[in-house]
């Protein structure tokens, strides 16, 4: 008895903190890439090694919290779906999601820079992404409200398409999504930003 | 260190707002105990003026490339956001999510809000540059473009930028009260932003009691006489301004027919192939409205309302009842194309034509105007002359949105222009072109400056509370916000005690 209690007890602290991670996505720092998505990043460039478990344990959590809500399991193969971010440096970012993931939400997840002003209500163009060619014809066609906003997008392409209005399906495995390099001196002149 | 730093900074957000967990609270105060803003002893100081869309942008921008550098916003008036209240029209609620991301980027703990802060007036450039490293003006464009011609201030017309001002509630534009007893409005300028007029000048009135238009507005928008808006371009329909969702919105309007000059599209069909995907979708939307399959018009045939875009015509003269003195019509010049496609000129023909109209609304174009002798300024233009965001023979000093670039473009533009300014302001600061190895004082000074001057700055959390004030009033109507009219009762509920 007294052990089920101490595996209730602990599993509620569990569930505590799985709970409070969703509402990152409410906190300034979720979109400023600098709570989940900074430690993500951090994680990427293999420094910090001692922060690392606090960073997986948010990330158990965060599968947790999936599972608990009855969503599709990460785990099942038949669910995953691998994309590359190909970011606005021209770094490639891969990404292990699932069926039914919004690629916008996704990629700001992940601490990619992919704004989503009008929050998918297809009022804005800050999500464009290009889409490769192997991938763009098995996407559905989008409908006309996501036409007329790509036609606002900066640097629009045959191949341009809004992040928000991407939802991944098995069939989309391997898909590559390329940020538009819209933004001018950065990449004129070379320059790489540094960590800080 | 700096990892240290984030990851606390972090925690403390994860937790706000919400009781936190005891052990969060002790270890977070114990590493950084001394509360907001206090990251480290010298970080980088930034002042941004304003706190619209290339503000918050430029904010955001800044916060996520650096974690020490500091951001504050100072605003004129008590409440924030700018455009995306006072600008973007009622029934665009969408465009407005915009303001949940700028929300987040003011709750964060290196960002404060400074409003009801006259930049210019309370407290100048130069005393901001003492207290600050650098400082962004992003204040926008808050004059208009005059058309300069005989009339232009007869009662009855209007600049858009007013107009709009007039129905979202902006302080300055509350006592516009514009006559719409009249049955043709004119607008001159075919850009989102005279559709948007165009648009809620025709929009039935149930659509408009259900935004955030403010009430004064939506009375007299229900009172209005108004049944047909002519809008007016220079040039012809391959050079409108507008995009193809305000010209879809307006093709689309309940009880209101298009009426359009189908002489206008002459060769129009045949230039459509050699077109960029935007102004080709944007052309055959408009063609397919001017020529509109006769079923489709007898359908519409019970409407009420007419809108219409009339092409290469310009204002010579507004012209006036002469018993009133006010507008009884407008008489526009008839202009030919020089030369074709985004670069063609329209030339006067020397042959005029009068209309009739009691309303003229004049959308073409606003303007940003210098707001401190000490800020370099390009008159002609009307912008700060700038090299990517860094303001020309001024160290320390950065622009971002229309103020940098000149009033046009939509969200997305402004974005990205004002990502460039931050990014511009970290290189310096990397390079160190942008000193910012002695500490600075920051809002710290200038609050103490402006105290002594009788000034009192709204924070965000007392933006919060008009919010919610604003919220709870729109509810009673069935509106998302029924907006604060004055500057005093903006100031008197931020000051309440909860």
């Amino acid at each position: 008895m007294a052990a089920t209690a101490a595996v209730r007890s602990s599993m509620g602290l569990t569930l505590r903190l799985s709970r409070s991670i969703p509402d990152c996505s409410i906190c300034p720092l979720y979109k400023l890439k600098s709570c989940v998505t900074s430690v993500g990043s951090l994680q990427r460039r293999g420094s910090f090694d001692s922060f690392r478990i606090i960073n997986r344990h948010l990330q158990t959590s965060i599968g947790l919290y999936h599972s608990e809500e009855g969503s599709s399991n990460a785990e099942d193969p038949d669910d995953v779906v691998n994309l590359v971010y190909i970011d606005r440096s021209g770094q490639r970012i891969p990404v292990k999601a699932k069926v039914g993931d919004n690629v916008m939400y996704l990629a700001q997840k992940h601490g990619i820079e992919l704004e989503g002003a009008c929050e998918a209500s297809l009022a804005c163009s800050t999500c464009h992404v290009y889409v490769s060619a192997s991938h763009f014809d098995k996407l559905p066609e989008p409908e006309e409200r996501e036409d007329d906003m790509l036609d606002m997008a900066p640097m629009l392409q045959e191949n341009s398409r809004l992040g928000c209005q991407i939802i991944l399906t098995s069939e989309l495995e391997g898909i590559e999504l390329t940020l538009p390099k819209v933004t001018r001196n950065f990449y004129v002149d070379g320059h790489v930003p540094k960590p800080h | 260190m700096s990892g240290h730093k984030m990851i606390f900074s972090g925690l403390k957000v994860w937790t706000k707002g919400r009781s936190r967990p005891a052990w969060i609270s002790r270890f977070h105060d114990g590493m950084n105990g001394r509360g907001k803003a206090s990251f480290s002893t010298c970080s980088p100081k930034v002042c941004i003026v304003g706190s619209g869309p290339a503000a918050f942008y430029t904010a955001q921008s800044l916060i996520k490339a650096r974690q020490d550098v500091e951001v504050d916003l100072y605003e004129r008036l008590p409440v924030p956001f700018g455009l995306v209240r006072f600008g973007v029209a009622p029934d665009h609620p969408e465009v407005k999510n915009v303001i949940n991301t700028f929300t987040q980027t003011a709750k964060h703990p290196r960002c404060s809000f400074y409003g009801n802060v006259n930049v210019g007036k309370d407290v100048s450039v130069k005393e901001l540059q003492q207290a600050y490293h650098a400082v962004v003006l992003s204040y926008g464009a808050e004059g208009n473009r005059s058309m300069g011609v005989p009339g232009e201030d007869l009662a009855g017309v209007y600049s858009a930028k007013d107009f709009v001002g007039w129905y979202n509630g902006l302080p300055s534009c509350r006592e516009l009260s514009p006559d719409l007893s009249c049955e043709t409005a004119v607008i001159l300028g075919q850009g989102n932003v005279a559709l948007d007029v165009a648009r809620v000048l025709l929009s039935p009135i149930d659509i408009l009691k259900k935004t955030d238009i403010t009430q004064p507005a939506l009375e007299a928008l229900a009172e209005s006489q108004v049944r047909r808006v002519l809008v007016v371009g220079r040039r012809g329909p391959m050079q409108v301004a507008c995009t193809i969702k305000e010209l879809r919105e307006m093709v689309n309007l309940p009880n209101t027919r298009p009426d359009m000059v189908a002489a206008d599209f002459e060769g129009v069909t045949e230039a459509l192939k050699d077109l960029p995907r935007p102004r080709k979708r944007l052309t055959e939307l408009m063609l397919k409205t001017a020529v509109e399959v006769p079923g489709e018009k007898e359908k519409r045939n019970k409407a009420s309302r007419f809108w219409g875009l009339r092409f290469f015509r310009s204002p010579i003269e507004i012209l006036a009842d002469p018993d009133t003195n006010r507008t009884a019509g407008i008489r526009l010049g008839v202009n030919k194309l020089e030369g074709s496609g985004e670069g063609a000129r329209a030339v006067l023909t020397g042959e005029v034509e009068d209309v009739t109209c009691g309303l003229v609304i004049s959308s073409i174009g606003y303007k940003s105007i210098p707001i401190d002798p000490s800020v370099p300024f390009d008159s002609r233009k009307a912008i700060v002359p700038n090299n990517m965001g860094r303001i020309e023979q001024a160290a320390g000093l950065y622009c971002s949105g229309w103020l940098k670039t000149g009033p046009t473009g939509v969200i997305a533009t402004t974005m990205n222009n004002s990502f460039d300014t931050a990014r511009s302001m970290v290189e310096d600061m990397d390079s160190g072109t942008l000193d910012v190895s002695t500490a600075r004082t920051g809002s710290q000074s200038i609050c103490a400056l402006l105290g002594k001057r009788g000034v009192k700055p709204v924070t965000f959390s007392d933006w919060e509370k008009i919010d919610i004030v604003e919220m709870r009033r729109g509810e009673a109507t069935g509106k998302p916000r029924e907006k604060l009219l004055t500057v005093e009762e903006m100031l008197q509920v931020a000051r309440k005690n909860n």
